[in-house]
């Protein structure tokens, strides 16, 4: 996601900084390209636009003119004006007692309501909540089959208790069921009060915000329920008229957030950074894969960082903490120190790292990283093919590499679908590797750095995809270094 | 084929006339063009999503005829645009291949949530409306209820199934269908996938291959390859086009979710930048709401002309 607009922002940045005084005139041409970036991106026409002006005000002010380093203080300006635009930040779900907490989503059609309601539930369940999940959306053939799997699909998960509620007979043709859904919603909210659930989700059908019946029909939802909390899920990749659409839902319902799904795609996030500003309603949440955990948080400041390409390494170590055991990683460090690093602790920290998110999504995190991989085909291939290889050889294999010969060497090949040359190079990568990190562990300080760029320059070798991953783009050396400051 | 024409599309784009072409109209009509109104233009443009590039390209083109005097007035900037955007989203066949030999194959393919399901509803009730045999293959195996969804639709319609377990490869149910319609002798095989992000590289494979598999048993298979694209999304979708051409080898745009006030502008960028056709449109959630694509006539509605050539 942001891949266009970072891309834009950099170059914006490296022309300032090479002009070494910023006029208006300077100011007023990035922003033309800026302007086009955003637009590009699918950021709302008029937010494009007083986001340009706003900036332009600041930018031409006496601070950046008179600044030696113009591209920073813009950029600075440029960062601090998205956090404004996307934030503030939405603040936690409060939940009401006595329960239950009603939440109602709604949506366009095909906008993800129904997987992101299984994935609402999850939320709330990691976070030891009991959740009813109710389907209210009569009209889309097999909605409520489809609802029921996914709630079935978390409640299967174990831990708090999750369950659905649906009343499949209630469905009807498109049209012929409107004003249905609300007696199905009155009897979950009943049965959640009976049965003492803190969470009643319902799921509704998808509508277009110029429907009238079906608007009506959301409306006396809302009203019969008394609902806690209006959601509203949009697509990330949607246009600029998709957004408006945002704020005839608000304007009728007054939603309490939005949902961006679909997060995952390669939209330049334009949604994420209008839907604020032309609804009034906070982003609060985004859908960044198909299974129950891929629903994130949003953080407005978060985000704005990783659109300038500066990274988002506080979301990196929070899932890095939700993927990694504590005592594990300890055991590992000191393995490696002891130079008793093993292919099986190699695996096992491969399959660590995979559980964090596909391998381009965790790079991307990384300052300066973003821009470097758009384009690249980084795919997560190479790691399965690694784990396919390692997982043919025996413990004995695993734990000392030298007894392979050339019989035992063409069995895990034949084992992994791979070639004896594949095998041989991950042996011969990884007992560098080894070599190095024994290096590593007898080092302090600055040695540790030339040690890390030799590891780098083994892995890139051959097998291991390190392919344009250590790059570390100029521009956002400089970012970093003003954020520090 | 198709029972309602384009007048029930200018009903559905009436809501796309009143947001962009009553505005354009306001905007241009009876008056003289300058600077500002052409300024104007390219926003209402950008508005329907038409893409920065190509409202400024459409934009670019007015003014110079402005320039030139060859256009002067609102109405004359209407027709202009009219036809500017005609040859950038039409002048392509937009009927449906027919195979030589029965059965004709329709992949249909998309990102998630779209409308593919809903959409190969359509088609199949289009189809059966002009007499022709239809089979359903459901390859859609991953997502929750999307067989049933679909079987749902195969027992209103009153036509044949085939689908596998959920959790099945497509590969197989695919495979099975393509047995299935020749040894049956039916008419076209309509094949639904599952909606996959077309960033997915892995899933995009399992595109190619399914291809493949239609391929190997009825040769010439698929014959048309039709890409389902939101109305309502954005400038994303131009590569959404690309990638599920480079994957599956799209012939055609189904566009779904015509019937609110999106503009679903974007088609005139793909048009113009990957010379694929749309060629059928969506219009609303019954089997009857689909009409084969008219660029004149969608032009015509999207900017709001008083009277269509129905």
């Amino acid at each position: 996601m942001f891949e266009g607009l970072t891309r834009r922002f950099q170059d914006t940045y490296r022309d300032l900084t090479g002009k070494g005084r910023l006029s208006e005139s300077n100011v007023r041409e990035a922003l033309a390209e800026v302007r086009t970036a955003l637009l590009e991106a699918d950021v709302e026409q008029g937010v494009a636009d007083s986001f340009c002006n706003e900036v332009l005000s600041e930018a031409v002010g006496e601070r950046v003119t008179r600044s030696l380093k113009p591209g920073e203080e813009f950029i600075g300006i440029v960062h601090q004006k998205l956090v404004e635009l996307m934030g503030p930040p939405a603040g936690t779900i409060s939940l009401v007692s006595p329960g239950p907490t009603v939440v109602l989503m709604c949506g366009l059609q095909g906008s993800g309501k129904t997987t992101t309601c299984g994935k609402l539930a999850q939320w709330f369940r990691k976070r030891g909540q009991t959740v009813l999940v109710a389907a209210c959306d009569l009209q889309r053939p097999a909605a409520v089959e489809q609802l029921e799997q996914v709630v079935m699909g978390v409640a299967a998960l174990g831990g708090s208790r999750v369950a659905f509620h649906g009343e499949p007979d209630q469905c009807a043709e498109y049209g012929k069921a409107v004003g249905a859904a609300v007696g199905v919603a009155r009897r979950a909210l009943a049965k959640a009060k009976a049965d003492k659930f803190d969470v009643l989700i319902l799921d509704t059908a998808g509508r277009l915000h110029v429907d009238a019946a079906l608007m009506n029909e959301l409306e006396s939802l809302d009203r019969a329920v008394e609902a806690h909390m209006r959601l509203l899920v949009l697509d990330a990749m949607t246009g600029q008229d998709a957004v408006r659409s945002a704020k005839a839902f608000h304007e009728k319902l007054e939603v309490d957030g939005v949902i961006l799904s679909k997060f995952d795609s390669d939209t330049r996030g334009g949604a994420a950074i209008s839907v604020k500003r032309v609804t009034g309603a906070p982003l609060r949440f985004v859908g960044v894969g198909e299974k129950p955990d891929d629903l994130e948080e949003f953080h407005p400041e978060r985000a704005a960082g990783r659109i300038l390409g500066m990274g988002d390494v506080v979301s990196l170590v929070e899932r890095a903490q939700e993927a990694v055991k504590e005592e594990e990683a300890a055991e590992l460090s000191a393995k490696m120190a002891e130079g008793r690093f093993t292919l099986d602790d190699f695996l096992k920290q491969l399959k660590t790292i995979r559980r964090m998110g596909p391998l381009k999504q965790i790079l991307g995190m990384l300052p300066g990283v973003g821009s470097a991989l758009s384009g690249i085909d980084m795919e997560d291939g190479k790691l399965d093919r690694i784990e396919a290889m390692v997982g043919s050889m025996t413990r004995k294999e695993r734990a000392d590499l030298d007894c392979l010969n050339r019989s035992r060497v063409k069995r895990i090949s034949t084992g992994s679908g791979s070639t004896e040359n594949d095998v041989n190079g991950l042996v011969k990568q990884f007992g560098m590797m080894q070599k190095m990190m024994k290096q590593f562990g007898g080092m302090a300080g600055a040695g540790k750095a030339a040690a890390m760029r030799q590891m780098a320059a083994a892995g890139a070798g051959g097998g291991f995809p390190t392919r344009g991953s250590t790059r570390t783009a100029s521009p956002a050396a400089g970012f970093k270094k003003r954020k520090n400051r | 084929m198709f029972k309602r024409a384009w007048g029930a599309l200018r009903q559905g784009l009436a809501k796309t006339a009143d947001a962009l072409g009553g505005k354009l109209r306001a905007l241009l009509h009876g008056r003289r063009l300058d600077a500002a109104t052409l300024d104007e233009v390219e926003r209402l443009l950008i508005s329907a999503d038409v893409g920065v590039k190509a409202a400024a390209e459409l934009t670019a083109s007015l003014r110079a005829e402005f320039a030139a005097g060859t256009v002067e007035r609102g109405e004359d900037a209407i027709e202009h645009l009219k036809k500017a955007i005609c040859a950038r989203c039409g002048g392509r066949s937009t009927a449906i291949a027919v195979a030589e030999r029965s059965p004709t194959v329709i992949l249909v393919v998309g990102i998630n949530g779209v409308g593919k399901t809903t959409s190969v509803a359509k088609i199949a009730h289009s189809l059966r409306s002009s007499g022709k045999s239809v089979l359903l293959a459901a390859a859609d195996t991953f997502r929750a209820g999307a067989v049933k969804q679909l079987t749902i639709w195969s027992e209103r319609l009153g036509v044949d199934i085939v689908r596998g377990k959920d959790g099945a490869d497509p590969a197989s149910v695919v495979f099975d269908a393509a047995e299935a319609a020749v040894a049956r002798g039916v008419d076209v095989l309509l094949v639904d996938t599952a909606g996959r992000l077309h960033t997915q590289e892995h899933l995009m494979r399992q595109l190619t291959k399914l291809r493949s598999v239609l391929e190997r048993k009825i040769p010439g298979a698929p014959h048309e390859t039709l890409l389902v694209i939101d109305a309502t999304s954005g400038q994303n979708a131009i590569r959404q086009a690309e990638l599920f051409s480079k994957a599956a080898g799209v012939t055609g745009i189904f566009l779904a979710k015509l019937d609110g006030t999106a503009k679903g502008g974007v088609v005139v960028a793909i048009g113009d930048e990957m010379g694929i056709p749309v060629k059928l449109v969506g219009t609303g959630e019954t089997p009857e709401d689909v009409q084969p694509f008219d660029p004149a006539s969608f032009v015509e509605a999207m900017l709001g002309a008083p009277e269509g050539p129905a």
